[in-house]
C-alpha cells in the first residue's frame, strides 16, 4: 500500500535504457540490415550496394553447397547431442544412484573441457590427428592397432566423426552435471514410493527418473541446437577453413563467413544469414510449442 | 515368533546376494568413470608433453613423460607470434565487457524485477527472444555498424555490445526477485534515498553472489569468443589469444613443438581459473538450468 505512495516507477525505464540501446545498435538492427543486405548485390566496399531483387534466394535454392551444409551441420551435431545425452543421463543417474568416491572429481574433470577454448581445441585436436606427428597416430601404431598411420582428415567420415567426437568430449560433462541437478530436484517421496511398490532400479529410472526430467532434455536439446545449428569454431579450425575434405566438414556458418568475409560476397553473404535465421525460428517454434504442451499436460 | 525370524532370513538373503552384486558392478562403475575421466585429461596431457619437446620428437615417437625442450620451443613460437600481447588484447576485452555486463546486466535486472512499468513485459520478452538468438545471425549488418562506429579493428567493437547481455540480467533477476525483499528499496526510499543510490548502496551489494557467478561464465565466454574477433580484427597486433592459437597452425607448420606450446598457453589460464572456481562454476550452471 505505502508503495503506492510513492510512484516510482517510470524509474524502471532509466535502468533498463542502457540494455535496450545497446541491443537495438548491436543486434536487433544488424539482424534488420543483413535482411535489407540479402536483396542486394554488394562487396562490403565504399561502393553503395545494388538492388538484385529476390535474385540472391534463388541462388539460394539451388546452391548444392548450402544444402550441403545444412546437411554437415545437422550430421554433425546429432553425432554429437545422441551420445551426449546418453553418457550425460547414464553417468548422472550412475552418480545419484550410490556413494561413490571421487565424486567432485569426476564432475571437475568432465566438464573441464567445455570451458577450453573451442578455437584451440580444434587446433589441438587437428595436431593430435596429424597423419604423421599426430600422437593418436602414435598411439595407434605402439600398441600395433594399425600398420601405418591414418589420415583422419582426409577422410570424409572421419573427419566428420572427428568434429562430432571433438564435441561430445567437450559438452557430455555438462550434460552430466545438468541432469544431475535435475535428479535431485525430484522429490525423495516419488524414489520412497517406488520402492515400496517393489520397481527395481531400471523400472524407477524408466517410470519416474526419465519422465520427470523431460523439460531438462527438451532444454538442453533446444539450446544445444541453436548453438549446433550455428557451429564454427571447431570445424573450421580443424578443416582450414574450406570444410576440407571434400567440403564435408562446412557448416552453415563456416559457408557465411566464407561468402562474406573471404569472397566479400555480403548481398550472398547475408542471404545465407536469413535462411539459417529460418531456421533458428522453426527449431525455437517448435521447442516451444513442446515445452508449452507440456506445461499445459502437467 | 518363529514366523518372524524366518521372513527375516528370508529377507536377509536375497539382501545379501545384492550385496556383492552391487559391489562388483562398483568396481566396474569406477572403470568405467576412470577411464572416461583418463580420455577427457588425454589431450591436456600430450599437449603438455608434446610442448616440451622437440618437433622431431613428436613427429618420429610416442612421448609419454616430459622433454626439455620447452624453452627452445617457447622461444619459437614467440619470434613469430607474440602470444603476450595476444594476452593482453584478450585480458582488456574480457576485463572490460565482464565488468559492463555486470553493471549494466544487474542494473537491468533491477529494472525488471523492482519497478511496474508499461510495457515490461514485453521488454521483458524480447529480451527472453533476444536469448533464443545466436548473435551470428547479424554477423554482416554487425560489422557494417561497427564500421559505421569507426569501431573495426577497435577492442571497444567486442566490449561494448557486452552491456546487452541477456543472460546476465535473467540469471540476476531471478535472484533479485528472491534475495531482495521490496521492503528495504520502499524503507530506503522513505529515508530519502535515491533511486540510483538504493541500487548502488544497497541492493548491489545483497547481490554480489549472483553477479560473481555471471561474471566468472561470462569473462570465459569472452575469452573463448572466436568468431567476433575474427570478423571484426585484422591488425595481428589487435588479435585475441583464441585468433593467435588458431593461425599459429598456419605459421609453424611443421613446428610442432612451437604449436604445441601456443596451444598451452592459452588453455592453461582457463584450466587455472576452473581449478579455484569450480564450485562457483559448477553451482551456477545447475541454478540457470534447474529454474528453466
Amino acid at each position: 500500500m505505502r508503495s503506492k505512495s510513492i510512484q516510482k516507477d517510470t524509474y524502471g525505464y532509466l535502468f533498463i535504457a542502457p540494455f535496450f540501446i545497446i541491443l537495438t545498435i548491436f543486434v536487433v538492427y544488424p539482424i534488420i540490415y543483413s535482411f535489407g543486405i540479402s536483396f542486394t548485390k554488394w562487396d562490403g566496399s565504399i561502393v553503395p550496394p545494388q538492388f538484385v531483387g529476390v535474385e540472391n534466394y534463388k541462388r539460394l535454392f539451388n546452391d548444392s553447397f548450402f544444402f550441403k551444409s545444412v546437411g554437415n551441420t545437422w550430421m554433425m551435431w546429432l553425432g554429437c547431442i545422441i551420445p551426449q545425452l546418453i553418457m550425460g543421463l547414464a553417468l548422472a543417474v550412475a552418480l545419484t544412484d550410490r556413494k561413490l568416491k571421487g565424486k567432485a572429481f569426476f564432475r571437475w574433470i568432465y566438464y573441464l573441457p567445455n570451458l577450453v577454448t573451442m578455437a584451440s581445441v580444434g587446433t589441438l585436436v587437428f595436431f593430435l590427428l596429424d597423419w604423421q606427428s599426430g600422437s593418436i597416430n602414435r598411439i595407434l601404431l605402439s600398441f600395433g592397432l594399425v600398420d601405418e598411420p591414418i589420415n583422419f582428415l582426409q577422410d570424409i567420415f572421419s573427419s566428420r566423426f572427428a568434429v562430432s567426437f571433438t564435441l561430445w568430449w567437450m559438452w557430455f560433462g555438462y550434460s552430466m552435471i545438468i541432469f544431475m541437478a535435475g535428479i535431485r530436484a525430484i522429490p525423495e517421496e516419488y524414489f520412497e514410493a517406488a520402492r515400496v511398490d517393489g520397481a527395481n532400479k531400471w523400472q524407477t529410472f524408466w517410470c519416474i527418473t526419465l519422465p520427470c526430467l523431460r523439460p531438462i532434455i527438451l532444454y538442453q536439446v533446444v539450446t544445444s541446437l541453436i548453438g549446433g545449428l550455428t557451429m564454427f569454431d571447431v570445424p573450421y579450425v580443424l578443416s582450414g577453413g574450406n570444410g576440407a575434405p571434400q567440403i564435408s566438414t562446412l557448416t552453415m556458418v563456416m559457408y557465411l563467413y566464407n561468402t562474406t568475409f573471404a569472397n566479400y560476397n555480403f548481398g550472398y553473404g547475408a542471404t545465407i544469414g536469413v535462411g539459417l535465421f529460418v531456421l533458428v525460428i522453426m527449431v525455437v517454434a517448435v521447442a516451444y510449442r513442446l515445452i508449452n504442451r507440456k506445461s499445459l499436460y502437467e | 515368533m518363529a514366523f518372524d525370524l524366518t521372513t527375516q532370513k528370508e529377507l536377509s538373503r536375497p539382501l545379501r546376494t545384492k550385496h556383492s552384486k552391487w559391489e562388483l558392478s562398483t568396481i566396474g562403475l569406477y572403470f568405467l568413470l576412470i577411464s572416461l575421466a583418463v580420455l577427457c585429461f588425454l589431450p591436456f596431457y600430450m599437449m603438455i608433453i608434446n610442448a616440451t619437446h622437440t618437433s622431431n620428437d613428436i613427429a618420429t615417437q610416442l612421448n609419454v613423460l616430459p622433454g626439455s625442450a620447452f624453452a627452445d620451443n617457447y622461444k619459437r613460437m614467440m619470434d613469430s607470434v607474440n602470444m603476450w600481447q595476444g594476452f593482453k588484447n584478450s585480458l582488456i576485452i574480457s576485463i572490460s565487457s565482464t565488468a559492463l555486463a555486470a553493471y549494466f546486466g544487474a542494473l537491468t535486472a533491477y529494472g525488471f524485477s523492482k519497478y511496474r512499468f508499461k510495457g515490461s513485459r514485453l521488454l521483458f520478452g524480447i529480451l527472453l527472444g533476444s536469448m533464443m538468438f545466436p548473435s551470428q545471425l547479424g554477423l554482416i549488418g554487425f560489422f557494417k555498424v561497427c564500421s559505421e562506429l569507426h569501431l573495426i579493428n577497435k577492442h571497444l567493437a567486442l566490449i561494448i555490445p557486452a552491456i546487452a547481455n541477456a543472460n546476465f540480467v535473467f540469471f540476476v533477476k531471478l535472484y533479485i526477485d528472491a534475495a531482495v525483499p521490496n521492503e528495504i528499496v520502499e524503507s530506503a526510499r522513505i529515508d530519502g534515498c535515491s533511486e540510483f543510490r538504493i541500487f548502488n548502496k544497497i541492493v548491489l551489494p545483497i547481490i554480489t553472489p549472483s553477479i560473481a557467478t555471471m561474471s566468472i561464465f561470462t569473462f570465459i565466454a569472452s575469452w573463448n569468443s572466436y568468431l567476433v574477433p575474427l570478423v571484426v580484427l585484422y591488425d595481428e597486433k589487435k588479435y585475441t589469444v583464441p585468433i593467435l592459437t588458431a593461425m599459429a597452425k598456419g605459421v609453424y607448420r611443421t613446428d610442432f613443438g612451437a604449436v604445441y606450446v601456443a596451444i598451452a598457453m592459452s588453455m592453461v589460464p582457463i584450466m587455472v581459473v576452473f581449478a579455484f572456481c569450480s564450485k562457483y562454476i559448477i553451482g551456477g550452471l545447475t541454478a540457470g538450468a534447474v529454474k528453466q
